[in-house]
Order: structure tokens, then C-alpha cells, then sequence
């Protein structure tokens, strides 16, 4: 059993809900992604999503492009996220790192030579933004022979058909995106996101996790009652723009344990697997 | 090989291993409804009557077949025709395009349409289309290339459409498409994304190239009626390669003739400083589709240069790259000083102020034509006029307005 599933397993025993924070990596240093990595650990990340910076992220915001743009500056490539991803390995075994990014960079590699490398790094799951199901078997298929789950997109206009085409590819935990837009986006319909929750579980056979458009405790809570796990990202980020780099860590282990408190605290989901 | 070279793309949007979907899934639904939208469309002779129609009453088509032949005595060689796309309405062989697109969108009941810009011809077209249609107009357009490009701005702004600045990346055309991407997947219901070249998702690079293909299947014509045959070569500029794909297309099938695209190699292959995604580049994925990308090692893609904002792009149209896998076409590269030789030569010799881009094209067919025989013909794609560049060679020649 993978480090994701395990995950997930513990917290459905424990009736608790996933917090999986995305960061990107080599924002705003290279030197400072262990230690927010770190950091994540401690307040609480279930998983936790790195971003592979890309010059051109057409499906983010604002926010994540800055950090990609960040990193870029500081010469951050694939390789070295999968050198970042090695260093936290050898001190956390148990969380798992999806690495989420575009195909480009991955492909400048080579699809296997990078199944290869990011499973040697102790990458456990690998969602690539611009590979919908219908240009992505092979890549799937390569993930899965190194042990390492392709994670996919669904989104609000997903229609009945393409969840199974995903539920046919995904593992690990399927990644539904609560809005049309891009990352960081403003508001999300927790009533609208709540109606496709069960279906997509069902035709799928794992774990849902709602991401885009939540930045506060609330939001996050009211997600952890109808999905199984909570993504937060341009929210971290914006702290960490904000932040020195000496206060860096500090700001968002506050600002995600706030968060985490308020998923643990959310009432029990009425629709559980 | 299983299909011929001008049956593609297939089902999915593929040209051999190019083109494809890669797009977020919050896009799909927008694709799928977009191509299932253009498949009826391209069914119904309505439709067909009205594009024909607006392309001849609006656009002022056929555009002339011109024999340049003070030009091609000059050069001692081949006789070069100019297909004149620099006479259609808004200066450009973008607005044919721009038609097809709009009335689709008409059709699909979107009252908004949005749309990217390198050089501004592509926003001056969209901008056109979407006044006489009496849709909203929204244009991403690189904060750099505005600044290169103030009297197309100003241009689109009289036509009622909305320029925003794209601060983000290079500044440039690519960070023009990421944005209207992002407005796209924003608002989806109501918005109709123009996209202006043959690149993108599935079934923009087919679409574009359908709506563009007019050039060509005019040429063959006019060729015939001029000349009683097909040239020898055709020859076309490439940035994303819209105008050379309406060109090319409809003689992909006519083996004798040779497809030749020009891209920007700015100054010079070796020197980085370019935009020759075919030329230089290595296969990618990036806006949707995969193609020849300008990339650094580490799979991140680079900023390019031309002295035609138009061509200054890193990646080109997903069929240009089947075409030159598949030897069918080939592909050459012409230096901004090349270019600008070209445009001065043109303008000197026959009257004609030609776009940096299609100067391009011009230049391969100037150092072509002296090796061939004088029976020897060069079709040239003459695909803008240069008013918009006025800044920028005047720049170049020390000249201050």
C-alpha cells in the first residue's frame, strides 16, 4: 500500500479529514522549501502538494505564476525538486509529496526517466495539470510501474463519462477543482461542490479532495464535511510572499493550523465512503 | 503511412505525434462543445454561404495574385507572385479567421469574445469582427508588445474592445495566450475564445487552418488563370503559422510543389536570440497542443526575438511540426536584417509596404529566385502591410517622427 493510501486509511480509522497544502517548490529559495516542508508536517498536512515551476502555468492564477516566477529567478529545474523532495524524504517517511506541475518539464526529461527519478526521490504521487486522461496512458502507466499514483483533475463541467475515464486512470485521490477558474480564484459553492462529491467517489473508487478558492478556516471546514480532503494553495502562498524569510515558517504554521483546527473540527461528513 | 498528410489531424486532434488536448480538465467541456459546434457548422451550407459571403462583401475578397515583376527582373531569376492578404479589410490575412470564428460564435449564442495579440493584428481583426457583430471584446495583449505596437492599441480601442496589459512572464504573445486562457476558463458560459494562429487545443489548429485555407484554394485558381500552372514553390512566413497553413493546406496534395516556411531567425540562429521554434526548437507541450518548442534544457520555455512582434513566439502550429517531420514542407530561417532588406526592397521596387513578418517570406524568395530560371515561378504569401511597423523601422534606420 502506497504512502497516499495509507494516509487516507488512518484518517478515515480516525474519522478525521485530509489537509493537503500546496507550496511551490524553490518559492521564495531553494533553502527554504525543506523547512516549509517541515513546517507543513507540523500543522497538521495530511499530504502535501509541491509545485514544479514552469514558465508558462496557464491553468494558475496570479499568485502560484509569482511563485513559479520566483523560483524560475533562483534557477529552480525538475531535478532539483526531485533533489528537495530526497533531503525531507530523509527525515519524514511517512508523508506523502505529489508533485503537481505542467508537462513540459517533465517531458524535457523523458516520461520514464522521470517515473524513475521522482520514485527514487520519494515522490508518491504525481498530477500533471496540462495531461487530461484522453493524452495521458502512457504517462499513467509509467507512473504506476514505479509505484507512484497518477493524480487527476475533475471539474464542475466534468461530465459522467469522463469521471469514469478518470476513475479508470487515477489512484491516490482524485483532485476536484470547486470553481471554474483558475487557482486562487474568489468564491467556491460549497452547496453545488457538496452535489458531486458521492458521485465522483462512487464512479471512482477513491478519495475526493476540493480544491481552488478556499482561503479561510471556514471555507475549509465546510469542504472537510462533504469531501475527504481539503486543498489549500495560493493562500499559503500569499503568506509566504508576504513573509521574510526568517518568519517565513512561522506565518504559515500559524495560518495552517488555524486551518487544520477547523477541519478536525468540522461536524462528521453526512456523506462518507 | 496509414493517411495522407492533408487528411489530418484525426479524431483527437492529432497530426502524427503533434497536436492533441492538453488542457486542464476545467477546459474540456469548453473543447468539446466548441468542436462539436464547428463539426455542424462546417455541415451547414448556411453557415458556409455566410462565411463566403462576409469574406467577399466585408473582408473584400479574392484577394489580388500580383506578379512582382520589377522585382523578380531585379533579382534575375524566378518570377515572384505576391498573394496581396496585406489588401483585406484591417490589413491582414488574420481577419478571415476572425469571420469564421466570430460567426461560430454567434451561432453558439456567446455574446462576449476574447481574444490574444503578438503584433496587434490579431486584436485589430478580432476587434473588427466583434464591433460589426456587436459582441463584447476583451484583448490580452503583452505589456511589451503594447509598447511596441501603441497604434494598434490605439486601433482596437477605437473598435470598442477592452487591451489589457499581460504583465506577467516575458510580456510578450505567450503570456498573452495564458492569460486569455485563464479569462476562458473564468467564464466559460458566455465567452468565446478567437484564437488567432494554428496553435492551441484541439480543434483550433484544424479550424484556424479551415477558415485560412481560403488563401490557398484562391491561389490555385488565380495561379492557373495567371499562369496556366501551380508554382514551384510557395513560400510564407511562420511565427504560430496561420497564414502559411491557409496557403500551404490546399497544395499539400500537389506533390510538385514545394512548401517552403520562413521563421524568425532574428539575429541568427547561433546568436539564441531568435524565434525558430522548427528550426532550433525540440518537441514540447505548451498552450494545449504538442509542437517544436523554444525550450532551455530543463523543459522551461525561453523568450524569443524578432523584429516582428508577430513571429516573436515560441512555438508554432502543431501541423507545421507533422508537416516538417513528414518532409512535406520544409522550413528555413531569415534574419531580422534579411527582413528588413526585403521590406526596403519592396517598398522601393514595387510599391509595396510590406509587414516585418511577411518580409520574411519576401526575403527567402529574394535569395531563392536568383537560382532558379526565369520560367521558374515563387508564390509568396504576402500576408500584411507594414503601416504598423512604421515605428519600428524608422527606429531601425535612426529616424525620429
Amino acid at each position: 500500500m502506497g504512502r497516499i493510501e495509507q494516509a487516507f486509511a488512518r484518517l478515515q480509522g480516525e474519522g478525521r479529514k485530509a489537509l493537503i497544502p500546496f507550496i511551490t517548490a524553490g518559492d521564495p529559495d531553494p533553502g527554504l522549501t525543506v523547512p516549509l516542508l517541515r513546517t507543513l508536517v507540523r500543522a497538521g498536512a495530511d499530504v502535501i502538494e509541491l509545485g514544479v515551476p514552469f514558465s508558462d502555468p496557464m491553468a494558475d492564477g496570479p499568485t502560484i505564476q509569482r511563485a513559479s516566477e520566483r523560483a524560475l529567478a533562483k534557477g529552480v529545474s525538475l531535478r532539483q525538486v526531485l533533489s528537495l523532495v530526497a533531503t525531507f524524504r530523509g527525515e519524514d517517511r511517512r508523508t506523502p509529496i505529489v508533485l503537481m506541475g505542467y508537462a513540459n518539464p517533465i517531458e524535457a526529461m523523458g516520461v520514464e526517466a522521470f517515473a524513475a527519478a521522482a520514485a527514487a526521490a520519494g515522490v508518491d504521487g504525481v498530477l500533471v495539470v496540462d495531461y487530461p486522461p484522453e493524452e495521458s496512458a502512457d504517462f499513467a502507466a509509467a507512473l504506476q510501474r514505479h509505484a507512484i499514483d497518477p493524480i487527476f483533475l475533475l471539474a464542475p463541467t466534468s461530465s459522467d463519462a469522463r469521471i469514469a475515464q478518470v476513475g479508470a486512470l487515477a489512484s491516490g485521490y482524485i483532485y476536484y477543482v470547486s470553481l471554474k477558474g483558475v487557482t486562487g480564484s474568489a468564491t467556491l459553492d460549497v452547496a453545488a461542490v457538496a452535489a458531486r462529491i458521492p458521485e465522483i467517489r462512487a464512479r471512482t473508487g477513491v478519495p475526493v479532495g476540493v480544491g481552488f478558492g478556499i482561503r479561510d478556516a471556514a471555507t475549509a471546514a465546510a469542504v472537510a464535511r462533504i469531501a475527504d480532503a481539503v486543498v489549500v494553495g495560493s493562500r499559503l502562498i500569499e503568506e509566504i510572499e508576504r513573509s521574510a524569510a526568517a518568519t517565513a515558517c512561522d506565518n504559515v504554521l500559524t495560518l495552517l493550523s488555524g486551518i487544520r483546527h477547523a477541519i478536525d473540527a468540522a461536524a462528521p461528513a453526512t456523506g462518507e465512503p | 503511412m496509414a493517411v495522407h498528410d492533408h487528411d489530418l489531424p484525426d479524431a483527437t486532434g492529432h497530426f502524427g505525434p503533434y497536436g492533441g488536448v492538453f488542457v486542464a480538465e476545467t477546459l474540456i467541456a469548453a473543447l468539446d462543445e466548441l468542436r462539436e459546434a464547428y463539426a455542424a457548422a462546417q455541415r451547414d451550407p448556411q453557415f458556409l454561404a455566410e462565411f463566403d459571403h462576409d469574406l467577399q462583401h466585408y473582408v473584400g475578397r479574392p484577394s489580388p495574385l500580383y506578379h512582382a515583376r520589377r522585382w523578380s527582373e531585379r533579382l534575375g531569376g524566378a518570377q515572384i507572385y505576391l498573394k496581396r492578404e496585406d489588401l483585406n479589410h484591417t490589413g491582414a490575412h488574420k481577419i478571415n479567421n476572425c469571420i469564421g470564428q466570430a460567426l461560430l460564435a454567434r451561432r453558439m449564442h456567446k455574446p462576449r469574445v476574447i481574444a490574444e495579440t503578438g503584433a496587434g493584428q490579431h486584436g485589430v481583426a478580432t476587434a473588427t469582427v466583434a464591433a460589426r457583430f456587436g459582441m463584447e471584446c476583451v484583448v490580452y495583449m503583452g505589456a511589451e508588445d503594447i509598447h511596441r505596437q501603441a497604434a494598434n492599441v490605439y486601433r482596437m480601442k477605437l473598435l470598442g474592445a477592452t487591451v489589457v496589459p499581460v504583465e506577467s512572464g516575458s510580456r510578450t504573445l505567450k503570456d498573452a495566450l495564458n492569460e486569455a486562457m485563464r479569462d476562458w476558463v473564468t467564464r466559460v458560459a458566455d465567452t468565446f475564445y478567437i484564437i488567432g494562429t494554428v496553435a492551441g487545443p484541439h480543434p483550433y489548429p484544424m479550424m484556424v487552418r479551415d477558415f485560412q485555407s481560403v488563401i490557398g484554394r484562391e491561389c490555385i485558381r488565380q495561379m492557373q488563370e495567371q499562369c496556366g500552372r501551380q508554382p514551384d514553390a510557395v513560400i510564407a512566413c511562420v511565427g504560430g503559422g496561420s497564414n502559411a497553413m491557409g496557403i500551404f493546406h490546399p497544395y499539400l496534395a500537389a506533390a510538385g510543389v514545394r512548401l517552403i516556411g520562413v521563421e524568425a531567425a532574428g539575429e541568427g540562429i547561433a546568436s539564441g536570440r531568435h524565434a525558430a521554434s522548427l528550426t532550433a526548437g525540440q518537441p514540447g507541450v505548451l498552450h494545449g497542443n504538442r509542437t517544436y518548442l523554444l525550450q532551455d534544457e530543463n523543459g522551461q520555455i525561453i523568450e524569443t526575438h524578432s523584429i516582428s512582434a508577430g513571429l516573436d513566439y515560441p512555438g508554432v502550429g502543431p501541423e507545421h511540426a507533422w508537416l516538417k517531420d513528414s518532409g512535406r514542407a520544409e522550413y528555413v530561417g531569415v534574419t531580422d536584417g534579411e527582413a528588413l532588406q526585403a521590406f526596403h526592397d519592396l517598398c522601393r521596387i514595387e510599391g509595396i509596404i510590406p509587414a516585418l513578418e511577411s518580409s520574411h517570406a519576401l526575403a527567402y524568395a529574394s535569395r531563392l529566385a536568383p537560382s532558379l530560371a526565369p520560367d521558374a515561378i515563387l508564390l509568396v504569401n504576402l500576408s500584411g502591410r507594414g503601416d504598423k511597423d512604421m515605428h519600428t523601422v524608422a527606429d531601425k534606420s535612426g529616424i525620429r517622427f
